[in-house]
Formats: structure tokens, sequence, C-alpha cells
């Protein structure tokens, strides 16, 4: 297959350019030339969010391996690498999403500020208030655009009154930029909108729990060029009031919205730097092949 | 040759004609390099040559079947004398039966006129010589086809498309079977119902409060008049179907729940076929279940508290038929439960919410619709269920919607007015056709409208 050899040419290559690797200790596996550790620069100091040796499993199968990095403070931070290399796996271990999937065990330590995620007395209700999450599909829910977005907010008990639980909903709906073209709307079903619509409702319905961490997943790969156009804009503006966790299978996506770069490979994280960095100055040969395009 | 045998005949017939064709076919291909040169593989030559040889034999066994018969009826009664000839069209029929009797050997020769006599031997005769023919004519064509068919057999043949073709119509006239059958019945329901509308005016029957059939069977009989209101026996209906309903769609829907949210897929693939089981059950056997151990217990339980129960009250039946409708409910709401998107399920517990907020507030409500085509499926069983009723419910007609007391429903009555010697056309036989109509009808429009709640709710997500 194309995929084997390129990696073949990837490890020769990279023994030559990385001198680090070249003395250093052998690659975890002959097949898969990773490095030891990850290249570049996984952590920044005083992170919102600190994973370290993260492992997770599907049964017996292991999707992602030690990956260690951090999660900065007001930052964006995109995961890139080619499908099925565990990106959402990833993501969803954040909020522990994955608790929702029998099969699948998490390991390692994952910290929110000072919290342990996976500590036995985490309540999953408010970490999940605390770690919004946007998914790849829109899914609204079949209520109508209002209901939507106080869904959280009446759950967690946001408001108090109409009058507050009105305002929850005009604010989050503005901030998804979405205010305008639904206020007249607002008693009408959320899946009447369209795709990109949908989308920055769903967007809306998580910001209206006020998080302080929104993760999304690959959340304008259903979307037309206009819609995504639209969602990148709205990404730039709340990262400054959140902290913003992106997957995306789009390099250009990455390198608009975010700050930071991960790039993941069939579970391993191979590198994370700076965005720019990432895609002009690609340490790992991994990265390179990735991002000019030569696997993905 | 009797019929039966001449089928088997048949059957051997067109086995031949397949195998024939079949090796026909192969002969034909293999100096033409294989049967891929053929236009259709060497089945479908052997399907045609055996539909040849089937299709003429059974027509002409069929056509001869139904008109042999009145065909030597107007032989033989032709052929009597012109003065024994009776004149009405009874007396005729009588009069055939007579000499049938003579000559099926049940009549003595000797008690009849000799000229019934001569009658009966020509009848015999006359069979004799049809059955003869029937199985010459049945084989000589079965034969004929077969041969055609065979005969016809060359690499251009389409034979694929005939027998598609055939196939196809087969099909057709299967489906329009049941088709027919349901119109036949729902025609033949129709017409007695109309006149029994004739004798009782349709104001009486639909909005009458007393129902009790009992006429005078003969006119010398002290008649009593029978009262034909159907509203009682409605009511029992609804009585004894809203109590089902009340034990089967909270049971039902909180097992769907469990199975569909809750439940280990091992526990699930277990339990949810050993629920279907409950609608298997033969409803006699509910019935006498009804009968004997909850009516009874009721009974103490409700004299224990100084209650007055009826041996046989509308609550028995109830319950037990609720327990009967519970996996019509149960069975259809996990169906729709498990539809709905994974997605939804994230995005509500994604907020945080718990799983059982998230099945309150996202779940049922977008499963609903379909959740109440079941509801209403399993409501037009319990309005259609008999047996039950007729075990535990009692027959009197009261109209009351005390749950304690003795009621009827619609099938307990059609099974009550039918049963025993009636004179057909009486108002009181009628009366079944009537309460069958309006009983089809109800059932029938819950269940279009079940079906459209559910056909509506599946392209929802699609
Ligand atoms: N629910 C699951 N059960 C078992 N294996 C899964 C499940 N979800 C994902 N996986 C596996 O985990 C690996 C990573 O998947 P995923 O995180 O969805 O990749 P990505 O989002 O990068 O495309 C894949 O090999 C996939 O087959
Ligand atoms: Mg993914």
């Amino acid at each position: 297959m194309d995929n084997a050899s390129t990696l073949n040419k990837g490890q020769q290559v990279r023994r030559a350019a990385n001198p680090l690797q070249a003395e250093g200790k052998p690659p975890m596996s002959n097949e898969h030339p990773y490095p030891e550790k990850t290249v570049g620069a996984p952590f920044v100091d005083d992170p919102k969010m600190r994973m370290r040796d993260v492992d997770v499993f599907y049964g017996d199968k292991q999707a992602i391996h030690g990956v260690s990095l951090d999660i900065g403070k007001n930052e964006v931070v995109a995961l890139i690498g080619p499908s099925g290399c565990g990106k959402s796996t990833f993501l969803r271990s954040l909020n522990r999403m994955n608790d929702t999937i029998d099969i699948c065990r998490v390991s390692g330590s994952l910290h929110l500020e000072e919290q342990d995620l996976y500590d036995p007395k985490m309540d999953v209700v408010e970490l999940r208030a605390r770690v919004g999450m946007v998914f790849q599909k829109p899914n609204p829910f079949p209520k109508s655009i209002y209901d939507n977005v106080a869904y959280g907010p009446r759950l967690h008990g946001l408001a108090n009154k109409k009058y507050d639980l009105d305002e929850i909903v005009e604010t989050s709906l503005r901030k998804a930029g979405l205010w305008e073209e639904v206020k007249d709307r607002l008693h009408q079903p959320g899946t009447g909108l369209s795709g990109g619509q949908q989308q920055r409702l769903c967007i809306a319905r998580t910001i209206a729990v006020s998080p302080e961490v929104v993760l999304m997943d690959e959340p304008c790969s259903a979307l037309d060029p206009i819609a995504t156009a639209k969602i990148e804009e709205l990404i730039a503006e709340l990262s400054e009031s959140y902290t913003i966790a992106i997957v995306t299978h789009s390099m250009q996506q990455a390198a608009r919205v975010s700050q930071r770069t991960a790039y993941f490979h069939l579970g391993h994280l191979v590198e994370m730097n700076d965005t720019d960095t990432v895609f002009t100055k690609p340490q790992h040969s991994l990265t390179e092949a990735y991002i000019t395009g030569r696997f993905g | 040759m009797d019929t039966g045998n001449l089928l088997l005949l048949v059957v051997v017939m067109v086995a031949v004609a397949y195998y024939m064709g079949r090796q026909r076919s192969m002969a034909l291909a293999r100096p033409l390099g294989g049967i891929r040169h053929l236009h259709s593989l060497p089945f479908y030559y052997a399907m045609r040559a055996a539909l040849w040889c089937a299709i003429p034999a059974l027509v002409v066994l069929g056509l001869w079947l139904v008109f042999d018969d009145s065909f030597i009826r107007t032989l033989v009664i032709g052929g009597l004398p012109a003065d024994q000839l009776p004149a009405s069209e009874s007396a005729r029929g009588l009069l055939l039966n007579q000499i049938n009797n003579v000559a099926s050997g049940a009549l003595p020769v000797d008690s009849v006129s000799p000229a019934v006599a001569a009658a009966a031997e020509r009848l015999g005769h006359l069979r004799q010589i049809s059955t003869m023919a029937l199985a010459v004519a049945v084989i000589v064509v079965g034969m004929l086809g077969a041969a055609w068919g065979w005969l016809k057999i060359s690499p251009q043949l389409r034979a694929r498309q005939q027998v598609e073709r055939v196939l196809q119509v087969l099909f057709m006239l299967c489906a329009l079977i049941a088709i027919l059958t349901t119109v036949g019945i729902l025609m033949s329901v129709l017409f007695e119902s109309i006149r029994f509308f004739g004798k009782i005016s349709p104001v009486d029957f639909l909005f009458g409060l007393k129902w009790s059939p009992q006429i005078a069977l003969r006119a010398d009989q002290v008649a009593s008049e029978g009262f034909f209101g159907a509203i009682p026996l409605f009511v029992g209906t609804l009585l004894i179907s809203a109590i089902a309903l009340i034990v089967a769609v909270p049971v039902g829907l909180m097992s769907a729940i469990y199975l569909a949210e809750y439940a280990h897929p091992k526990l699930r693939a277990f339990a949810k076929p050993a629920l279907e089981v409950l609608a298997g059950v033969p409803t006699v056997v509910y019935g006498f279940f009804a009968a004997l151990t909850v009516a009874p217990f009721i009974r103490n339980l409700g004299e224990s508290m100084g209650l007055d129960v009826a041996s046989e009250s509308a609550l028995a039946a109830g319950l037990v038929m609720g327990v009967m409708i519970i996996p019509f409910v149960s069975s259809l709401a996990d169906d729709v439960i498990t539809a709905v998107p994974q997605s939804l399920r994230d995005g509500s517990l994604g907020l945080g919410a718990t799983q059982s907020e998230t099945i309150k507030k996202v779940i049922i409500p977008a499963a609903l619709p379909g959740i109440m085509g079941g509801i209403l499926l399993a409501a037009s069983r319990a309005i259609g269920e008999t047996m039950i009723v007729v075990m535990a419910a009692g027959l009197s007609a009261n109209l009351t919607v005390n749950p304690l007391e003795a009621v009827t429903t619609v099938t307990v009555q059609i099974v009550t007015l039918l049963t025993g010697d009636q004179e057909f056309d009486s108002a009181k036989t009628l009366a079944a056709f009537a309460l069958g109509l309006m009983l089809f009808l109800t059932t029938l429009a819950l269940n279009v409208l079940a079906l459209r709640i559910v056909k509506k709710y599946r392209e929802e997500y699609e």
C-alpha cells in the first residue's frame, strides 16, 4: 500500500533529519516510527487542561497511546491527523463522553485546572457543564429553537425566572451569530433550520450553560463553504471567552482558526507546536508527510 | 380416476417436463460450447417447459370441476319425461336431490318412481364418463403443453423473461386472493348489516341504551320485543380496553425504556423475545387465567374491603387483557426508542444531562409519535379481543363504567348472537353483522391512524 511505503520513506528521512532521535532510544515499534516523546512544544505554562500519558482502549484495542499535551487558557487547539487516528476518541475523553461507550476505558492523568476528570468523586454532570461539546453532525433536538438553547440552562437550574431564561437564550444566540436570523421564529422547530444554522444553534446550545472549554469534533464537515466560513469566524470570536479544542480534517481550517496544532497518527501524538510552525516548519517527517498531502 | 390421483399425475408430468426441458437445453448448449451460449440458464428452460405442462392441465382441471356438476344436472333434468318435470325451481332441486341419493345408494331404488330410477342410473353413467373424460383431457392437454414447451427450446429463446413474467402474474394472483377475501368479507358484513338496518333503525342501534336481543323465534311465541341499542356494548368494550391500556401502556413503555436504554445488549437479546412470547399465548389460556384466578382474587379482595364485586368483572378481564397487550406496546416502543439517533443522546449527555433526564426530555418526546402508534395498535387489539372477555367479563349488557360490575363487549355479543340455532334472517342474527361492521370500522380507523403516525415518524430522521 501507498501508506506503508510512505512510512518507510518517512523513517529514513527522519533518521537523517532528526539528530535527537537518531542517537536516542529506538522507536516504539519497527513498523511505526513514532518519536518516543512528542516532537515540538506540547506543554504550556498554567494550562486550562493538562493531559499526561493518556491511553484509551476500546475493549482490547488501544486507540490512544500515551498522549500528553496541554490546552492553554483561551487558546484554540486544533487536533489534526488522518481519519481513524483517534482524534475524536481523545476529544471525547476530555469531557468523559466516552463513558457512554461500554467497552471504552481511559487511563492516565487528565486535569481540568486542578480537578482530576476521572476522579471517582468527579461529577460528570458538572464536568460536562464546564466542558461542553459540539458534534460533527448538527444534532439539534426535535424541539423549538428556544427550547434547544434553554435545554442546558433548565437542566442546571441556571435561570430562576422566565425573564432570565429569555436573556440567556438571546445572549447565547447572539454569541453564536444566529440571533438576527431566528429572533422571529424562536418557537419553530430547530430541525427546520439549514445545516449551518443548525450547527450554530448547537454551538449556542453549548455556550448557553457557560462552559469554560468547548470541544468541537469536525464541526464543519457536514457544512457548505459559506456556512463553514461563518463557523470559523465564530470560533475566533468565541476564543476570547472560551478555551476551544477543535478536531478538523481540513488543514486550512486548522491553520485559520487555531493557535496551536496537534498532529495525531494512529493513536500517537506525533507533534504539537504553534500552528504556524507545524504548517511551515514541521519537525517530524510524519507531520510533514501529512501536511504536504502525501497521506491522509 | 379420482381428482386426487389426477393431481398427482399432473405433478409427475410437470416433473418429467422439467427434467426433459433441462436435458434438452443442456444438450443444445453442449455443441455451442457450454450453457453460457444459451440465452437463459437451463433452469429457466426447464421451468418454462414445466409451466407449459402445468398451467394448461390445471386450467382444464379447474374449469371442468367447476362446470361439470351443473352440466350433468342439466342433462339429467332434460332427460326426464316432460310430465315428470316439476314446475318450480325448489321442487326441481328436491327432485335432483332424490335422484342424487338414489344414484349414491342412500335411497333404495324401489322406493322411487321408475322415471327417477332411470334418471339416477343416467346420472351415475354420466358421472363415470365425465371422470374418464376429465382424466383423458387433463393428460392430453398437459402432454401437449409439455411437448410444445420442450420443442420450442432453442438457444435464442428468451425463457428467463417468460418465466419471470409468469411468476410475476402468479405472485400477483396470490396477493389478489388475500385482498379479494378481505373485500368479500367486508361486503358480506355490509350487506347483512344493511338488511339488519332494514328491520331496526340505525338510530335505535347506534344510540339505544338497552341491549336485549331476545325476540320471538316463531310467530306463535309470545313476542318479547328485542332491544338493539349498541351503546352498552361499546361502553363495555371501551371500559375493558381502557383498563387494559392502563395496565399495558405504563408497563410496556417502561419495560421498553429499560430494554432500549439500560439493559445490557445480551439481556436485551434474551428479554425482548421473551416479552413477545406474551403475545403468542393463546387467548383462551389468558381467558381461564382471568376467570379462574384473577376474577376470584379480585372478588375476595373487594369483599375484604367491603366492596361489592361481581364474580365476573370488567376489572378482571381488563387486567388480564392488559398483560396480553404489553408486548404490543413494549415491542414497538422499543423499536422507536432504539431508532432515535445516537447523536441526540450525545447532544443531551454532552450538555450535562443524566441518562434519565435524556430519556425524559429528548428520547421520549422524539419517539412519541411511534410510541403513540404502538399504543393505538394495542388498543385495536384490545377492542377486538373476545376470548378473555367471554370467560371473565360475562354476558350481561349493563350500561356502567364501574369496573367491578359485569359488562359485556361487542365481540362477546357477536359470539352469543351467532351460537345456537337461529333463523338466519332474524334481526337477532343480523345484529351480529351490524356489530361486526361497527367493530371493523373502529379497529380499521385505529389501525390506519396508528400506521400513519408510525410512518410519519419513520420519515422524520431520514
Ligand atoms: N465505539 C467504538 N468502538 C470500538 N472502536 C472504536 C469506537 N470508536 C472509535 N473506535 C476506533 O478507534 C480508532 C480511533 O477512532 P476515532 O477516534 O473515531 O478516529 P478519528 O476521529 O481520528 O477519525 C479507530 O480505529 C476506530 O475504529
Ligand atoms: Mg472523528
